[in-house]
């Protein structure tokens, strides 16, 4: 196993309540997964990947929270579906890897911290604006997350296409919508 | 009426969640009971005797038996109630086992449950009457339909033994998929060489009638007195006449059709001997391919054919078989790779199902038993193959493992590798199956001999990449994703239930599982009889299995048969319909649903037409005795009063 | 026309920015084919995947309130050309067919059974299809090379999608025959290019995508054509990125559905944004100019 766990004592780190959350919130039955490996030969994403997915499945049977909250492999799950279109045990494995970004929010873990800040401009420029305001969220997030030099090459090349705007449009139902956001959201 | 009740502990099966010393005491409340009590295992020696000195002691008319399922014991205790001098039917079984202890843990709801049960039986019991079965002599003569190793196997033990054989063959040939094959594993050796001599057997029996490229049509009739009806289906050549000496298949000028004994690789013409040790030998026309039939011209295979065999006018004709006993064996048939679109099986033609592999490897298949890829003819340097396409997959409605194709995948690298000793084999597996006597061994001799480098996980996806293919697969082992660039994938296709199993199964009136497969007698001490009595299963149509298998269910289904035809006549089952003529209004609405043709019109002297019910062939299913409207057809052991005695019982 | 046989258009955000090209030829190509788009007044984000990462109600409510705008229009299909949108509008739906009291309580009013969603590709494919858009081509494609990159979410899961197939779907396929291109196999044609982790991690875009591309490449294609505003960015515009992650030179084009089907059907250049797309395919156009349409 990655992270130099190569002892592990089984029933310590065992945690029932959140396997159980996982599959109530998921909807989906870990248990049924035998570790065949499909997700990992599907999974577009597994170079990246801290934990590949068949170990994430094998991980929240086993119980182990905080390994699974605490990955990176969560944040990075593209949500293609091809882990779940394949899977002989029908588990719809990404929507599990979705349920644990939720549960990795609330509690507290949080490996990707520029995803979670791309995310949050996201929902701030939903509720500004009712819509997404492209050039304001990008200037908003390469700010925050200090990447403001990556991509920079990109620039020349949308604003000569007249790709982005640079007024945001903002929607009758603005205030609607940021109710919407504030009410189901905990990030804003 | 003297009733006694007997209310079986089971262990503590029964006694774990009912109070059955209480049950015993209950039950003696009920009206004609005057002898009741707990046993530990009735259907047990001792238990058994206990019944019967009961019996004498009370001088008993009724028993009742609350214990297990009446599928398990309820012929032990009838012997056990005979023996004592009663009438079989004055016993009755009250189910306390399935139907209460084991499926509830309220002790207390069940041990009233369980009272309410054996006051039902005793209410019916009270109603019972005896019956007696006639004996008819049996018909000994035994049909098996398929002609796979296990038919050919049942039939030769049956024909060795003296029995006249019918063995049907839906395909023009006999021998089924070990035909196809080219070497069985863990031994390698030939299959053709060890199938043969069985097959050349079947042709020179006497006693054997093969009726090949036949269906069965319909079924009627009962145990020891079956009527068969078959098909045989217009081959367009006198199979009398014909003596196979393929002249025909060298002068057809259609020949470009796809060869299904070859899995569709390499061409056929469309008059052809399926393959070179066919049995029966004889040429048939695939009307499909046929230029004849297209076009209306041709007809070059009737001009050259040197005892003027081919009938174009053929036409398929019904046989009528009178059989006492049935043995199905009908085999399998493999799941259709298309399913898996990620895999690209029949998009690609380098992505091959382990059966064409077999076809390839094969001296007589297209290749001549060289090793090439389909669609270059080069020979492959690197082979993967792809095990459970179609096994263990909910997905594509598969979830159970065939059986055999970790150990096929093993036979076929260590063949490639026999062939090619410069090629590389892969395996992608989920676990490797290899109980059987050598196997395990046989799959380690692969890894470690023959240097097949397995992998453990499943394929995610195959695609082309300029000659090549590239493999896409997990190794959970290392937690990585793998690719394996590949000339040839071989996809270990999965075992599934022969096409049309479902209506042969509706036909002969037996049971196929959730999967399709026919349901045996019981899971450990019936494997090869059916619900049906008459009716015994042979080989993968009750399920995956390898050849030693199949072969040894041949032999024992075989064995079922001839303990049958070992004596001369048969009890009939009394527990049939019966017509009560003053009462039957005539309307014949139990003629049209009777399953079995067993009802037929009786006219009286005074001409008024009445259902008559031939007891031979009822089956006493019950349908007439619910759709008579004035109620004149009665069940035997079964009838209205019986029945509406347990419900007022029930309800009081 | 009666109002039911117009759909509601929904363009979702992208398609007022980077993807700009593709809600003009969406709407130029539906009105050249007869199908009466009625943009949704006042339409609202629909949450993308960053609403995902909070209670499932966020997304459905986000997207539901456009079905509302839909439903008070008298209008039952919701059309899409953005597969991430065509994703949330159905989970709203799902959540509607699975819990109708909660979502009406989150949007204040219920949602109608009859509103449903589609994308832009299944719209022209059943409504239109690949005959009679065969029929009204006016500048075919004479045989040119493409492969269709249908992406991720057009057709997967099955149960959701409920269109074409999830490992080998076909509809673009059959469509871009329809105005005469060549299409040969390809089997990346679902194979994530990384989605929306371009912003965040374009190393993994670079990466993912440029494998779509050397595939492209491998099948002698000679563009790349999808239905997607992320695929075609990841595509078009990370092009450069993918060529220097895979130290080599794609220039492959990448034209939305819309754009080669407006084409084809002989509508003006500028009703199609050919111009903003980053690695330019005018070179590929059929030039023959079409003629005069008779009955006008």
């Amino acid at each position: 196993m990655k992270n130099g766990q190569n002892v592990l004592r089984i029933q310590e780190h065992h945690d029932c309540a959140f396997v159980r959350r996982v599959e109530q919130q998921s909807h989906q039955k870990v248990s049924q997964c035998y570790q065949c490996g499909n997700c990992t030969a599907s999974c577009a994403f597994t170079d990246d990947y801290d934990f590949p997915v068949n170990q994430i499945m094998r991980l929240i049977q086993l119980g182990r929270k905080e390994t699974v909250l605490g990955s990176r492999a969560i944040w990075l799950c593209g949500q293609c579906q091809a882990c779940t279109v394949r899977c002989p045990c029908t588990i719809d494995v990404a929507r599990v890897m979705g349920t644990l970004r939720v549960l990795a929010l609330e509690n507290g873990y949080v490996a990707d911290k520029n995803l979670r800040r791309f995310a949050d401009e996201f929902l701030r420029s939903v509720s500004l604006f009712g819509r997404v305001f492209e050039a304001g969220l990008l200037a908003a997030y390469k700010l925050r997350s200090g990447t403001v030099l990556s991509d920079m090459e990109l620039a020349p090349e949308l604003l000569k296409k007249g790709k982005l705007s640079f007024v945001p449009h903002r929607i009758g139902g603005r205030r609607e919508v940021a109710a919407l956001v504030k009410r189901f959201s905990s990030a804003l | 009426m003297r009733i006694g009740v007997f209310v079986c502990r089971c262990g503590t099966n029964i006694a774990g969640t009912v109070d059955t010393q209480a049950v015993a005491a209950g039950a003696l409340a009920s009206p004609d009971v005057v002898y009741a009590t707990e046993l530990l295992y009735t259907c047990s020696e001792p238990g058994q005797q206990e019944i019967q000195n009961a019996v004498l002691t009370h001088r008993l008319q009724g028993v009742v038996v609350a214990a297990c399922s009446p599928r398990m014991h309820e012929l032990t205790f009838r012997r056990a109630v005979e023996k004592a001098g009663l009438n079989r039917y004055l016993l009755e079984m009250a189910n306390i086992r399935e139907h209460v202890s084991w499926i509830g843990q309220d002790k207390a709801a069940n041990t009233e449950k369980a009272l309410e049960l054996v006051r039902m039986a005793v209410a019916k019991v009270r109603r019972n009457e005896p019956l007696f079965g006639s004996q008819v002599p049996l018909t000994k003569r035994v049909m098996v339909i398929g002609g796979g190793v296990a038919g050919i196997q049942a039939a030769l033990d049956c024909a060795d033994a003296g029995l006249d054989v019918v063995l049907v063959e839906r395909e023009p040939t006999i021998g089924g998929k070990m035909a196809k094959l080219d070497k069985t594993f863990p031994t390698i050796d030939c299959s053709s060489c060890i199938l043969g001599p069985k097959m050349v057997d079947v042709a020179q029996k006497e006693n054997i009638t093969l009726h090949a490229a036949t269906e069965v049509e319909s079924l009627s009739g009962t145990i020891g007195n079956f009527t068969v009806t078959l098909r045989k289906k217009a081959v367009y050549v006198d199979w009398d006449a014909c003596t196979g000496c393929g002249l025909c298949m060298e002068k057809c000028p259609s020949k470009k059709n796809p060869d299904g004994f070859n899995e569709g690789l390499g061409a056929a013409p469309a008059i052809r001997i399926p393959f070179p040790q066919a049995i029966p030998k004889k040429a048939h026309i695939d009307r499909s391919a046929c230029r004849y039939f297209s076009t209306g011209k041709c007809r070059v295979c009737q001009k050259i054919c040197p005892v003027g065999a081919v009938r174009f006018d053929m036409e398929d004709r019904q046989v009528v078989e009178h059989v006492g006993a049935i043995i199905v064996a009908t085999g399998y048939d493999l799941f259709d790779p298309a399913a898996y679109g990620e895999y690209g099986a029949g998009r690609y033609p380098d992505v091959i199902t382990a059966m064409q592999f077999e076809r390839i490897l094969s001296a007589s298949g297209p290749y001549g038993g060289h090793i090439r890829r389909p669609s270059d003819g080069r020979e492959p340097r690197d082979i993967v193959f792809v095990a459970c396409v179609g096994s263990r997959d909910k997905s594509v409605n598969r979830p159970y493992c065939s059986g055999v194709c970790c150990m096929v995948i093993a036979k076929q690298a260590i063949l490639a590798r026999d062939h090619l000793p410069e090629a590389r084999c892969y395996v992608f597996y989920m676990d490797i199956r290899a109980p059987g006597k050598n196997y395990d061994e046989f799959v380690r001799r692969a890894v470690e001999e023959y240097g097949v480098q397995y992998i453990r996980g499943r394929v995610g996806k195959i695609y082309p990449k300029g000659e090549r293919l590239v493999v896409q697969g997990a190794d959970t082992l290392l937690g990585a994703r793998v690719e394996v660039d590949a000339d040839l994938v071989v996809l270990a296709t999965g075992v599934e239930p022969s096409r049309g199993a479902r209506e042969l199964a509706e036909k002969l009136h037996i049971s196929a599982d959730t999967n399709g497969f026919f349901m045996e007698g019981h899971p450990k001490l019936k494997p090869v009889e059916t619900n049906t009595a008459g009716i015994y299963l042979a080989g993968a149509c009750q399920g995956p299995k390898d050849i030693p298998a199949s072969v040894a269910q041949g032999s024992a289904a075989a064995a079922k048969v001839l303990a049958l035809f070992a004596r001369d006549s048969i009890a009939t089952d009394p527990q049939t319909a019966h017509v009560m003529e003053k009462v039957c209004i005539g309307c014949g609405k139990c003629l049209s649903v009777c399953p079995f043709g067993a009802i037929q019109w009786k006219t009286l002297r005074d001409g008024t037409k009445k259902a008559q019910v031939l007891e031979t062939v009822c089956q006493g299913c019950g349908l007439c005795n619910a759709t008579c409207p004035p109620k004149a057809v009665q069940l035997n052991h079964f009838t209205d009063d019986q029945i509406l005695a347990q419900l007022e019982t029930l309800c009081a | 026309m009666p109002m039911s046989d117009c759909v509601a258009y929904y363009p979702g955000c992208s398609l007022e920015g980077l993807a700009v090209e593709y809600d003009v030829s969406t709407r130029a190509v539906c009105r050249a084919l007869g199908l009466t788009l009625v943009e949704l007044n006042d339409w609202n984000c629909c949450g993308s995947s960053p609403a995902s990462l909070h209670e499932p109600m966020l997304s459905a409510a986000l997207a539901g309130r456009n079905l509302l705008l839909a439903q008070e229009n008298h209008l039952n299909t919701v059309m899409t050309p953005c597969p991430g949108c065509l994703k949330a509008l159905k989970g709203a739906i799902k959540i509607r067919d699975s819990h109708p009291e909660a979502l009406a309580q989150a949007l204040g009013r219920p949602l109608s059974e009859q509103v449903h969603a589609v994308s832009v590709l299944q719209l022209l494919y059943e409504k239109v299809g690949p005959e009679a858009l065969s029929r009204a081509v006016r500048r075919g494609f004479d045989g040119l090379p493409v492969v269709p990159y249908y992406g991720c979410l057009l057709t997967r899961p099955q149960a959701v999608a409920r269109f074409d197939d999830p490992e080998n779907p076909v509809s673009m396929d059959r469509l871009l025959e329809a105005v005469g291109c060549t299409v040969p196999d390809f089997p990346f044609k679902t194979e994530c290019c990384g989605a929306t982790s371009g912003i965040t991690r374009s190393d993994i875009v670079s990466r993912l995508s440029g494998r779509i591309l050397d595939m492209a490449q491998r099948s002698g294609a000679r563009a790349i054509v999808v239905a997607c505003p992320l695929c075609q960015q990841n595509l078009d515009l990370r092009q450069a990125q993918a060529e220097k992650a895979m130290g080599t030179r794609f220039g492959i084009p990448v034209f939305y559905l819309t754009q080669v089907i407006g084409w084809a059907l002989g509508l003006p250049q500028k009703d199609l944004g050919l111009e903003k797309l980053i690695v330019p395919g005018d070179g590929l156009l059929p030039a023959r100019e079409p003629p005069e349409p008779s009955e006008s």
